[in-house]
Order: structure tokens, then sequence, then C-alpha cells
């Protein structure tokens, strides 16, 4: 009929759905209980050529509600969760995954952890190869659980060698936790994703049992295969794997690039200018004063005095030996139409003075090479230090004051 | 065991049954969905037909279950819906004598039943209809009385019609699977040319009822009545007798999955009418409470407008001869009449009375509630004035939370029922389990749902609204005159307002695309828009189809002025 505000039984599910979705986004979890109570006779009704069905639906708005709402326990949580499970086998495993990251939210390790076994035995015809994706993410979870189960054996294991005591059964069970683990661990950070916390497992039992090179195989792949996603953690892990192996600055150097690339604003940017300042090559110097310049164009560091004393201490180098200065004059052009207000303004210059001296110190030395001596922050601090005559404010100020040319030099 | 498939996996064919009650495959230990239940329905189709001549008419089946004609169904769905309306308070007459009798012609002209070769199917003499044969002899349905008599002369039902031959078509195919005999017959049948019968229809054959018997129920009271769930309609096979079984095709005739529409139901009956054959139905008179004048005072009150408006529409009513008998009575297959929508064309006249009195062009109707307002102030005896702006305050709030409840009503309702319909045996344990789990779900969340309860279907009422004089905040507008907008012109009382805008300066027309003008609001001023909207909601329509009536009643209103002059101008002096 071409009646189109004909009330029916589609129109009248999708109002329904919408009142759901208002009720939940207001956290009002009776409200939206009692109009999914009216929703769920949609399963009732073919809807294979939507792209949402409501079993979906109702598995996830039916979780939200139990979830969140006062009166539902976890007893009936688990029971609507085994109920989702038969609903739709194209969706079983990830209805599993999911009860466990519930279950594991709420401390439940052991149930997750049986619940994961059994979802990996689940065999269903051609569903198990089409879900495939989904049994390689439960079985990664068991062998993080395992990696868990490891690290308590291998505590106690510790505790016990501290006291003196060598537990051989201790021992047994934490090196078959470990294998399990890292069967699983190691198969899943095989496909190209974000596996940060698999990763990281991996790693450790790795490195306690000494396999070193596999280790480094390991995060190296997870860095820098083009096929994973970009990560700034892969490259965090291998830096920090690399340092704890006492590897030389340059291949330490070489692992942070890509970060300062991803993210310049990263901490461990401060150890990657203090490496790059000392090198004696020429161009980690200057890729050193790019990067402690990009870190302060951040307002997370601009409070931050180790940043401004490493930025203070390169400038000062580069204006002593009178080297580079073209240097300081790149960096500084795209900056000197913002750095002044963002940095330098006199209400900072106030504040810094008042909150944190070693901070005004290191900020007024740069302030005073690439604004010249008569610019409002060195001038204030300066006279400040000055007038409460210390030392190191009276060597600032005739450091820049000897050094002024190079101001005009820079800004011109 | 009998389960013979062959297995997704290995093809083996090798079942156990595990614990759970399903099958496994134990070749290769593939777990299947499917349980025992489904192995053994060894359900047979009705195909066991047993002609009349043998005078086994419900042959029991395996399963319990008899054969039965999609027009027995229908049978049984107008006596629900029939004992529903007399519970409401319709005259019993309506039940045992006139929509039975209508029925009954209905059967015959469509060659169902009561005629000697019917097309593959018979019905079983009415015994589930109480009627009786001695039908009142009244001198205003000759027809009928003759139709029944003729098919009483026409020898005993049960054993006249031969129709093995057609209903053995149906039984053999097993594509068109259905509980009754004829269910695919029936839906292959041209709509056009029988008339087909369908659940919406089944309203229009009780408004067609109620309609002869002056009955005091509009159609979209019924209509009303039918959502709110105290007339049958949804789901009304669940009180077929058990050995009615409902499945395949049948539920794509008895099972409606969206609420009938005004015009639906309307157009149906009025073709309905003329395909009966009817006469002209009984007089509908001013003391009916179908005439306008007396709907106008129903929607009046319910609108909480004040009484006095009733002396203006009973004028425009008068006016444009909307009250007269020949206009009001239905005089089925007259196609030159226009069908008259009682209920639709009372609520326009009040809209129209409405312009005419307070010009809704979003200025005027506020400027005189002002002057009333003052005048109110000042001048606190001899009973308030009408003031528009109050009035509008009042009825809007109470229409948006009624308008906000029926929303979530809409929301909320339960389509589904106990009975389980199913397609074909096939999915008959999927059906189960899936109603099962529905049935889980809902206890499950029902008991999160707070102290909510699923409030009891709220007693039939005839009003929606209800203004009561007693209150003291000045809610009820019914007492208020009208002084504030009229003035005496030569011993008469007119309105003050000198001015009127026509919503359509041409009507449309209506065979062509089905309306005689076209509303969209946008184009009209909110106060009216308002109004429409009020009347929308009380009588569940849509407002463009009030537009469409507000128009009609406009145009019969300035005919003569229409005609004279003024084809520019869309405003008139009167």
């Amino acid at each position: 009929s071409s009646h189109e505000y004909k009330l029916n039984f589609r129109k009248s599910k999708e109002a329904c759905l919408s009142y759901i979705q208002d009720a939940l986004l207001q956290k009002q979890w009776k409200r939206a209980a009692e109009f999914l109570t009216c929703y769920v006779e949609s399963l009732e009704k073919d809807y294979s050529r939507e792209h949402v069905g409501p079993s979906e639906m109702i598995w996830r708005i039916g979780t939200e509600i139990l979830w969140h709402h006062s009166q539902s326990s976890m007893k009936d949580f688990n029971c609507f969760m085994e109920q989702m499970k038969t609903l739709g086998v194209k969706r079983y495993l990830k209805v599993c995954l999911e009860h466990v990251f519930h279950l594991l939210c709420n401390g439940q390790i052991d149930e997750a952890y049986q619940n994961l076994s059994l979802a990996e035995s689940w065999r269903f015809g051609e569903q198990t190869a089409i879900q495939d994706k989904e049994m390689k993410l439960i079985e990664a979870y068991r062998g993080l659980l395992d990696y868990y189960s490891w690290s308590k054996q291998k505590n106690v294991l510790l505790e016990h060698s501290e006291d003196g005591f060598s537990d051989l059964a201790v021992e047994r069970e934490m090196h078959s936790y470990f294998r399990k683990a890292a069967v699983n661990l190691k198969e899943i950070i095989k496909i190209p994703g974000v596996w940060d916390v698999f990763v990281k497992c991996y790693v450790d039992l790795l490195e306690f049992y000494g396999d070193h090179n596999e280790a480094r195989q390991v995060l190296n792949e997870y860095a820098y295969n083009s096929k994973f996603p970009a990560n700034p953690n892969a490259h965090v892990y291998l830096y920090q794997f690399l340092k704890r192996q006492g590897e030389s600055k340059k291949s330490l150097i070489s692992a942070l690039k890509i970060l300062h690339d991803i993210v310049p604003s990263h901490e461990l940017m401060i150890d990657f200018n203090t490496m790059l300042q000392k090198s004696k090559k020429r161009k980690k110097r200057r890729l050193g004063l790019e990067v402690i310049f990009a870190v302060l164009d951040y307002a997370g560091w601009k409070e931050n005095a180790k940043a401004w004393s490493c930025l203070a201490r390169q400038v000062k180098k580069i204006v002593t030996s009178e080297k580079h200065l073209d240097w300081i004059k790149q960096e500084w052009n795209s900056r000197k139409d913002w750095w002044p207000a963002f940095h330098f303004s006199r209400y900072l210059a106030k504040r810094n003075w008042q909150e944190n001296r070693s901070l005004s110190y290191e900020k007024a030395l740069v302030a005073g090479i690439l604004l010249g001596k008569d610019c409002k922050y060195f001038k204030y601090v300066s006279h400040q230090g000055c007038k409460a005559q210390l030392k190191r404010f009276r060597m600032l100020k005739k450091f820049v004051n000897r050094h002024n040319p190079v101001y005009l030099r820079i800004s011109g | 065991r009998d389960f013979n498939e062959r297995c997704a996996q290995c093809s083996e064919v090798n079942w156990g049954l595990t614990d759970g009650g399903r099958f496994y495959c134990r070749s290769c230990h593939n777990v299947t969905e499917r349980t025992r239940e489904v192995v053994n329905t060894d359900f047979i189709t009705n195909s066991r037909v047993q002609t009349i001549s043998k005078g086994l008419r419900k042959q029991e089946n395996n399963d319990g279950g008899c054969e039965w004609y999609i027009c027995e169904g229908f049978q049984l769905v107008l006596k629900k819906q029939a004992e529903a309306l007399e519970a409401l308070g319709v005259c019993p007459q309506m039940k045992d004598e006139i929509l039975c009798n209508f029925w009954r012609c209905y059967l015959q002209k469509s060659k169902q039943a009561y005629c000697k070769r019917p097309a593959g199917e018979t019905v079983k003499a009415l015994s589930t209809c109480e009627s009786s044969t001695d039908v009142d002899s009244d001198p205003e349905r000759p027809s009928l009385l003759h139709l029944l008599s003729l098919s009483e002369s026409e020898g005993d039902l049960q054993t006249d019609c031969s129709f093995a031959s057609s209903v053995s078509k149906v039984s053999e195919s097993t594509s068109v699977y259905s509980g009754s005999v004829d269910g695919s017959l029936y839906l292959m049948k041209n709509q056009k040319e029988q008339l087909r019968m369908t659940m919406p229809m089944t309203l229009s054959f009780c408004y067609m009822a109620l309609l002869w018997l002056r009955e005091p129920i509009t159609l979209s009271e019924l209509l009303r009545f039918v959502v709110e769930g105290h007339i049958p309609y949804l789901n009304v096979f669940q009180h077929f007798p058990e050995k009615m079984k409902l499945c395949g095709l049948d539920l794509r005739i008895f099972c409606v999955e969206s609420w009938p529409v005004y015009e639906e139901v309307f157009n149906k009956m009025h073709e309905l009418a003329a395909f009966l054959d009817l006469p002209r139905f009984p007089d509908i008179t001013e003391s009916c409470f179908l005439h306008p004048d007396m709907l106008c005072m129903k929607y009046l009150m319910e609108a909480n407008l004040p009484d006095e408006l009733h002396n203006w529409t009973c004028r425009v009513v008068k006016k444009i001869g909307i009250g007269e008998v020949d206009f009001l009575t239905l005089m089925p297959g007259n196609k030159s009449t226009r069908k008259v929508k009682y209920d639709v064309l009372a609520a326009a006249v009040i809209v129209v009375v409405l312009k005419l009195l307070f010009l809704l062009d979003d200025h005027y109707e506020w400027l005189l509630s002002e002057f009333a307002e003052e005048r109110n102030k000042n001048n606190t005896e001899g009973g308030p004035y009408f003031e528009f702006k109050k009035w509008y305050e009042v009825v809007k709030q109470s229409l948006d939370v009624e308008q906000k409840k029926l929303d979530e009503e809409r929301a909320k309702y339960l389509w589904r029922c106990e009975k389980p319909l199913f397609y074909s045996v096939k999915n008959k344990s999927k059906v189960l389990k899936r109603r099962q789990m529905v049935v889980n779900l809902q206890n499950q969340f029902g008991k999160l749902s707070g102290s909510v309860q699923r409030a009891e279907k709220p007693n039939p009422s005839s009003f929606q609204l209800r203004w009561s004089e007693e209150n003291t905040n000045g809610s009820c507008f019914h007492g208020h005159s009208l002084k504030g907008v009229l003035q005496e012109k030569c011993g008469l009382l007119t309105a003050m307002n000198p001015d009127y805008w026509l919503c359509t300066v041409k009507l449309c027309n209506e065979k062509l695309c089905g309306h005689l003008a076209h509303y969209r609001e946008v184009e009209f001023p909110q106060s009216y828009h308002f109004v429409l909207g009020l009347f929308s909601f009380l009588l569940r329509i849509q407002p463009s189809y009030i537009h469409d009536e507000v128009c009609m009643v406009e145009h019969k209103l300035f005919n003569k002025k229409l005609y004279k002059k003024l084809k520019y101008n869309t405003v008139l002096r009167k």
C-alpha cells in the first residue's frame, strides 16, 4: 500500500530501538530494559537482508544493560551470554570473546580461562574456517592468561629461592605455562595488527629464558614490518629492549628515529635528543636540534624544565662554537611567528619565575639567544635573577649580552 | 535414528545424539543444531480430502487437525469482532443479524457459498454464527431476506456441491502449503473481480454493519479500539479452535503486521457495499450520532472549545447542506455522490469555524486573545471570555503528554502472540525454539524494567481528552464566552474577523491524484497546523486527510464567491 505512515511491525521496532538508544545514552537502564523487552520479539521475524539483525542488536544492547543495571547479577549476565551464543552461529566466537572480556573485567580469571578453552574446542563445519580470526584471538587471550599464570609461578619461585627453597613442582608448572603461552602468543603476533600486550608478554617470556635473538626478531618485525599498522609503542618496546641489552648508541638512535616521526612529542624524545647531541656525527646533532625543537612545539612540554635544558644546552654549544648557526636559523624560521607568544610572553616570564626558577633560567637563555637581550622574557627573568643575586643569572646575562649579534643574524 | 541427512562436514550418515539432544556425526564429530524434535514430526499435509457427500465434514488428521477453509476462518474473525463490539455496547442485532447477513451475502456474491457451483470450496452452514433462520422481516431490507430464502430453497448445503475435483488440485501440490484446504487457491484469486477477503476488510464489514445500524461509533473510533486491543484483529487467529491448524500460506492471509489505515478500511467498505448490491442505508437524520451537529458537539467538548461554537458549526452545516439526509445517507453504488466521512467532516467543520472566527493566520487570533485577556483581567463578573492563547497552552500541554504516551506505546507494541506460526513443518522446531528464547528474554529483561508494570488495557472510552469544569485552575473552556470575538450587526451576531483565507484556491481532481489538496506544513500558519494536529491526534489520521476535508467544506461555503470573482486573491471578505 502507498500509505507510508502506516504503522507496521518494522516501524514499530525501529521506534522501539530509538527509545532504547536514548535510554542507553542517558544511562537509564531500567527504561532501556523496558523497551528491550518489547523489542526481543523481532527475533521471530526474518531480517536476513538487513546489515545488523535483531539478534546482534539484542546481544549488544542486552550486554550493556546487564553490565550496568544495578539489579543484574553476574549469574544473569552469564546466563544471557550463553543464550546469545546459541542465537547466531556466525557470531559464536565473537560472543565468546566478549564474554571473556567481561569476565576479566569482573576479575573472574578462572571462568574466563574456562570459557576460552571451551571456545577453542568449538567446531562447526565451515564456520570454523570462516571465524578463523576470532579463533586466533581466543587462542591469543588464552595464551595471555597462561602468561599470567606463568608470571605468578615465577614470582612464587623467586620468593622461594630467596628464602632458600627450591620448588621443583612450581618450576615445572611454570615451564608448562610458558610453553602454552609461547605457542599462542607467537601465532597471533604473526598476523598484522596491534598486539602490544601480546608482544610485551611474549618478549618477557623470551628474555627470561634467554632467547634474545628471537625477542629481537619479534620486536623488529613488530616495529618495521610495513604490513603492520604504524604503532609508536612498537618502537618504544624495541628501544627498551635494546637498552636492556646494552646495545650501542647507534642502534638505540636508529630505534627511535621512526618514533620521532610518528610521535614527535613522545617522552623518549628527551633521551633521543640527549644521545643525538652527544654524537660525533654532524647529521645526528642536526637531527637532535630538530627533535628538541619539535618537542617544545607541544603544549604538554611547555613547563618541562628538562626539555628546555636540552634545548638550552644545545643552543649554547652552537652559539659558543659559532658553527652551524644556520641550523638554529632554520629551526627558528617556522617558529618565530608564534613561539614568542607561546613561550616567551611577559606573563609567562612572571609565572615561570615564581613557580620554577630552573625552568625560567633555561627558557631565558633560549629566549635571549633567539629573541635578543631586549626581549620581554629575557629582560624580566635576568633582571629578577640579578636582583636575587643569583650567580648563574648574572652569568646568563653576560653570556647573552656577549652573543647578542647572533640574534641579529638568526632573525635577519 | 530417523535422521537421514548427510553430514555437512564429511557427508556420512552416521548420527548419534549428544547430551543436549543434538545430533552429532559419529565420523567427524560435527555437532549440528538439529534437535530430535525435527525428526519426529511426521506431519501429513491436509491432503486427505474427503468429499462432502460422504458426510465427513471435519476429518481428524493424525495431529488432531481438521479441514477448514479460509472463509471459515474469516467468519470466526468476524464473529469475534462482533462479540467484542457487543461487549462495548453495540446492540446484539449487529452480530446476530446484520453482520451475519452481510457476510452471507458476500459469500454468495463471491461464489464461495450459497450458490450452485462454488469456485472450489464450500462452507459448512454457519453453525458458528448464532443466527437463526427467522430474520426480522424488516421491510427496509427486502433484498437480503430474498437472498436468504433463495439460498435455503436450494437444498441442503452439505450435500449439494461437488467440489472434490477443484480441492484435490490444492492438496497434491506440496509447494503451496497451508493448513487450510484452500489457502493457496485463495491467494491466487483475482482480487478485483471477486473482492477477495482480507483482514482489513473484516473491519470494513464491521463498520458497514455499524453504519447500517447507525451505532454511535465512528470509523476512527472503531480503528482506535482495534489498536487499543478492545476489538480482536492482531493475532485474532489465536482464538481459532485447536483443530484449525494455521500454517504456510494461511499466515499471509490471517497474520497482519500493520495497523489498518482509515482510508483503506473506508474505501473498501464502499466497494463492499456496492459489490453486495446493498440498498440505500438507513437514514442519517439530525438525531443520529453520526450527524455533523452531534459529532461537532462531541469534538468541541473533546477539544476543550467553548460550547457556544456549536451554534456556528450548526450554521455552517446548514449553509452548505451537509446536514441533509440525502447527503449523509449512504447510497451504495452511486458514484456521483462523495462518500461521507462523518468524523473527518465534523472535524473539518470545526476547523473552518475556527478560521471564520479567529482567522488563524498566526496574528489575528493572538490579537483577539490579548483583548480578551485584558477584558478578563479587569472584569471578572459575567464569566470569562475565551482566550485563544490560554486555550492553546492548556490543550498543547495535554496533547503533548498524550502524544508522547501514544508514541511510546507504538514503540512498545507486541505483535507476536503465544500461538506459534510457521510456514512449513520444516521450520516448526526452529520457530518454537525462537519463541522460547523470546519468552526467556522477555522474562529476564522484564524483571529489570523496574516497577513499571505493563498497564492493564485501559477501559475503552469515547473521549480521549477530558476537561472538567470543576477544575478551579480554569483549564476548562467549555463555558467560556465568545463575546470577545463577536459583534452585533443588524441584529445578527457575526464574527469580528472580517477576513478569511482559503486553504486552496482550486481543488485537485480526487480521481487523478487521490486528494483534494496537498498539505505541507510549512505553507500554512502554525495555528492552523496546531488545530489540524489536534484533530489528527483525536481521530488518529494524518493531518492532510483533515485538510482535504477542510478544503472541501470551504469550497462549498464560498462556492458563489469563488465562481464570481477573485481568481487570484486568496483572501476573501465575507
